[in-house]
């Protein structure tokens, strides 16, 4: 394997990265200058994007609508370029590692960055192997293993109480709100060091939105996490950064408290206040 | 004006009427009756034909006046079919009646007894002087020349040298039955013995000489091998030539074995009396089965039908094909459908998989695309045209010289044959797979393999594990769209390895147990070869009935088979976003 390894978690190298940390210096994601094109002839989806990430931090992307919030999440995993005609400038580094870099391995940066679509997709599997799915794909054999790590997973996606007695039936009959916290389970269980959440309440009521968003404060402590949200209050309640993107363009960029409070551009404060869109 | 706000509200309910859409429900169900009732029609009429065919008939004899003089024909056996002719055509047949009519009926009465004439006879039934349902009246299906009807005498040993006594039959005069206990054990027992040596002798033929001949054979091909390759050293040679002795050793020994259990079958005779009085004797080893059908009852009838329905699918057929059974061709189908199915479905699938996923949309593949929705529409024979110069001779004639050399100037690969003829349907069958694979992975919602790429799946694993799954129930209904229009395709394969009458079948137990080289029946060309081709269609129509009703329980069974499965896999997706 000459393909380079993001995960981190593995390689001394990375590792050595981790001790020579400073303290202050968390940041896990860069973006420097991000233009995305969907299509050659037409105007970039993305605008001279650049920002750091920290590390076991909760970053949400507010903006209306087609504003660009899930193609910028998107870059983080790279799943833009599942469109052929996708094409991306600028850069990205995750723990110091180029994730555009040609040589780098795609599936394995999927696993670090795992992500949660807008729409529940659980596969037509049961809810076991749904959860076990990720784990499958790395060839994982160990039937202790997988049956310890679905357990845990599901357990820190607050559903095991809900589900345990049910593992082997189809994750298809499940709840919304429980599909949403499957599918979350199931990106846990790869062990990913960051995961993108893509409007992952959008479709739920309130008491699921609210569990949603008290199992992303206790993620938080193992994992970086970035979503995507329209719900002002819930921009508030549950991230620590936020970032404000308009037409592409990435408007305002701060701590939450400071967006929310003494937003620096009017635009901003338009936007959060509801006086806009 | 009364009337007329009348008027109005009625109007005023038809439109209600219509509005609410009531109407389309109508004018679907008129639609799905009418395709229901055409359906089961076809069926009907197929399955009541074909299926009736093995009941026993009524047994008749009939006093018939004949054309233009005095004298009268006794005359026995069942009717075949009734009409109505018109006096006109009459004459023109060169026949004239009695009296003139308009219309005439007339029947055609199968009498049987070929070898003493004409096995059916249209008669007119204003000819008819007397008509007798004799019980006495006695079927007899044989071997060779077909039907015998008439009325038994006599069981008599055929070598006069033995003690044996011959048992007359009694006739039942004056409705009183005569004791027959000692005629029917005879009989009984004859028939009996016979089938226990048949029996013997088919299990000689199959287990012995079949396979002496096929590794006869596989050392002449053996012999032929070493001297082309230039390895025929004296010591292989006559290696090879010491097994043949051992074998023809062998063989010589079986047929001697065949002749004697032969002998054994002709040991008694059955003296018959035809209708108008000629005596017949009919050797026990040429009858099949034999029965008096008016004193069967339905139970007797019922075991008669079974019997014959159960050579007609298990047995081989006779007769050129006008009797006996057609399992060599329902073997045959089925196996080349299977075979089909094998190759169509893999190639089907990946063709699909490739365009829709791996394939950038470019000018090249939907030309591709257009290409294999054309292919559909493409005129069968020019398959079996494509397989026959393709396949059989360019590929087959290829093998053959690399691989066969030593069978040659007797093709292998280079005839047609069931290998053949299942790539040809295979790709006959390719566009309904690949079209309605591609339809199912259009239908996959895009959220699902990004989910699956997201956790670290190349596409190929999801691919595997999520996109295939999902899309096995369209997979299946291109299998069953393949299997339906496979079954039913005839002209193509009488290019590329059909036969009348195969001499083998492409499964036996002989190594390798399945030969794909093998030419194999087919039902559909059975129904064509039997209809059409037979010297005695008269005779050959009803199995033609019987023939197209397996056809349709083959489909039907194939195709129930590919719908259970995919049942099963719609059951798991079905609730799919
Ligand atoms: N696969 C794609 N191909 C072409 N254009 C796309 C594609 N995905 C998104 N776009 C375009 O990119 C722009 C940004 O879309 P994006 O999905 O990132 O918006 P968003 O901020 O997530 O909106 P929403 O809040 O409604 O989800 C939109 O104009 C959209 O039309
Ligand atoms: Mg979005």
């Amino acid at each position: 394997m000459n393909k380079k390894t993001i995960s981190g978690r593995e390689t001394g190298k990375s590792n050595s990265i981790n001790n020579i940390e400073k303290p202050e210096n968390n940041t896990l994601i860069t973006a420097e200058g991000l233009y995305l094109y969907y299509d050659n002839n037409e105007e970039a989806a993305l605008k001279n994007i650049s920002m750091k990430i920290e590390k076991q931090k909760v970053t949400a992307f507010i903006g209306p609508s087609g504003c660009g919030k899930s193609s910028l999440l998107r870059c983080f995993n790279r799943m833009n370029e599942l469109s052929s005609t996708c094409r991306l400038e600028g850069k990205i580094h995750i723990q110091d590692q180029d994730i555009y870099d040609p040589e780098v391995n795609i599936a394995e940066l999927r696993r670090n960055v795992g992500m949660v679509f807008q729409k529940p997709n659980p596969f037509p599997k049961s809810i076991y192997e749904n959860v076990a799915y990720g784990l499958r794909i790395q060839g994982e054999k160990d039937k202790d293993k997988i049956n310890q790590i679905v357990k845990s997973s599901l357990k820190a996606a607050a559903l095991w109480g809900e589900v345990k007695d049910r593992l082997n039936s189809t994750a298809i009959n499940l709840s919304g709100g429980q599909q949403q916290r499957l599918v979350i389970a199931r990106a846990i269980a790869v062990q990913p060091q960051v995961i993108l959440l893509d409007e992952p309440a959008s479709a739920l009521d309130p008491i699921s939105t609210l569990k949603i968003e008290e199992l992303i404060h206790e993620l938080k402590k193992q994992y970086t996490i970035v979503i995507v949200t329209h719900n002002m209050q819930q921009a508030a309640r549950v991230s620590d950064y936020a970032a404000f993107l308009y037409l592409g363009k990435l408007v305002e960029f701060g701590k939450t408290n400071d967006i929310f409070t003494k937003p620096r551009k009017k635009m901003t404060e338009d936007y959060i206040t509801g006086r806009y869109g | 004006m009364y009337k007329k706000t009348n008027t109005d509200s009625v109007r005023e309910e038809v439109r209600q009427y219509f509005k609410e859409g009531d109407y389309g429900i109508a004018i679907f169900a008129a639609c799905l009756g009418i395709s229901l009732a055409l359906v089961g029609a076809v069926m009907l009429l197929i399955l009541v034909k074909g299926f009736a065919h093995f009941m026993p008939n009524d047994l008749h004899s009939y006093e018939v006046r004949l054309s233009g003089s005095e004298t009268t024909l006794k005359i026995a056996g069942e009717v075949a079919a009734r009409e109505r002719i018109t006096h006109q055509v009459l004459i023109e047949s060169g026949y004239t009646p009695a009296v003139k009519k308009d219309l005439y009926e007339r029947i055609l009465l199968k009498n049987g007894n070929r070898e003493l004439g004409r096995d059916y006879r249209w008669i007119l039934v204003d000819d008819i002087l007397a008509k007798e349902q004799d019980p006495d009246l006695t079927l007899i299906e044989r071997y060779s020349y077909g039907n015998f009807y008439g009325t038994p005498q006599s069981i008599k040993p055929i070598n006069p040298a033995t003690e044996e006594l011959s048992i007359s039959y009694e006739e039942g005069e004056g409705g009183e039955d005569a004791d027959r206990g000692e005629w029917q054990a005879k009989l009984k027992s004859v028939l009996r013995y016979n089938k226990k040596i048949r029996k013997e002798m088919a299990k000689l033929q199959s287990k012995k000489i079949d396979k002496i001949n096929y590794r006869l054979e596989k050392i002449r091909l053996e012999t032929n091998r070493l001297k082309i390759r230039k390895e025929a050293t004296a010591e292989k040679l006559q290696e090879l030539e010491a097994k043949r002795t051992e074998l023809y050793a062998m063989a010589q020994e079986a047929e001697e074995q065949l002749v004697l259990l032969d002998d054994q079958l002709n040991q008694h005779e059955l003296h018959m009396l035809t209708a108008d009085g000629t005596a017949v004797a009919i050797n026990f080893s040429q009858i099949v089965r034999l029965y008096q059908s008016n004193q069967l009852g339905f139970g007797g009838r019922s075991k008669v039908y079974l019997a014959r329905l159960a050579e007609f699918v298990s047995g081989k057929p006779r007769e050129s094909n006008t009797e006996g059974g057609v399992f060599p061709a329902i073997l045959g189908t089925v196996m080349m459908v299977l075979l089909m199915t094998i190759f169509v479905m893999p190639l089907g699938v990946i063709t699909a998989f490739y365009l829709y996923i791996y394939a950038k949309q470019s000018f090249i593949t939907r030309a591709i695309r257009i290409a294999v929705n054309n292919l559909a529409g493409v005129p069968s024979i020019v398959y079996g045209m494509f397989g026959l110069g393709f396949f059989v001779y360019t590929i087959g004639g290829s093998l053959d010289q690399l691989f066969y050399p030593e069978a040659l100037p007797t093709p292998t690969f280079g005839s047609g044959g069931i290998l053949w003829a299942s790539l040809t349907l295979a790709l006959l069958t390719l566009p309904v797979v690949i079209v309605s694979t591609e339809e199912g992975l259009t239908r996959i919602p895009r959220h699902l393999p990004e989910g699956s790429m997201a956790l670290g799946a190349t596409r190929f694993e999801t691919l595997w594990r999520i996109s295939l799954p999902i899309v096995s129930p369209s997979i299946m209904t291109g299998m069953i769209l393949a299997i339906a229009r496979a079954t039913g395709e005839v002209a193509p394969l009488m290019l590329v390895g059909v036969v009348k009458l195969a001499p083998s079948l492409p499964l036996d137990g002989n190594f390798p147990f399945l030969h794909l080289d093998r030419k194999f029946m087919h039902l559909g060309f059975h129904i064509y070869d039997v209809g059409f081709q037979s010297p005695n269609v008269e005779a050959a129509r009803p199995l033609i009935y019987a023939t197209a009703a397996l056809l349709l329980l083959v489909v039907l069974m194939l195709n129930s088979i590919a719908i259970i499965i995919r049942n099963r896999l719609r059951e798991s997706y079905k609730n799919l976003s």
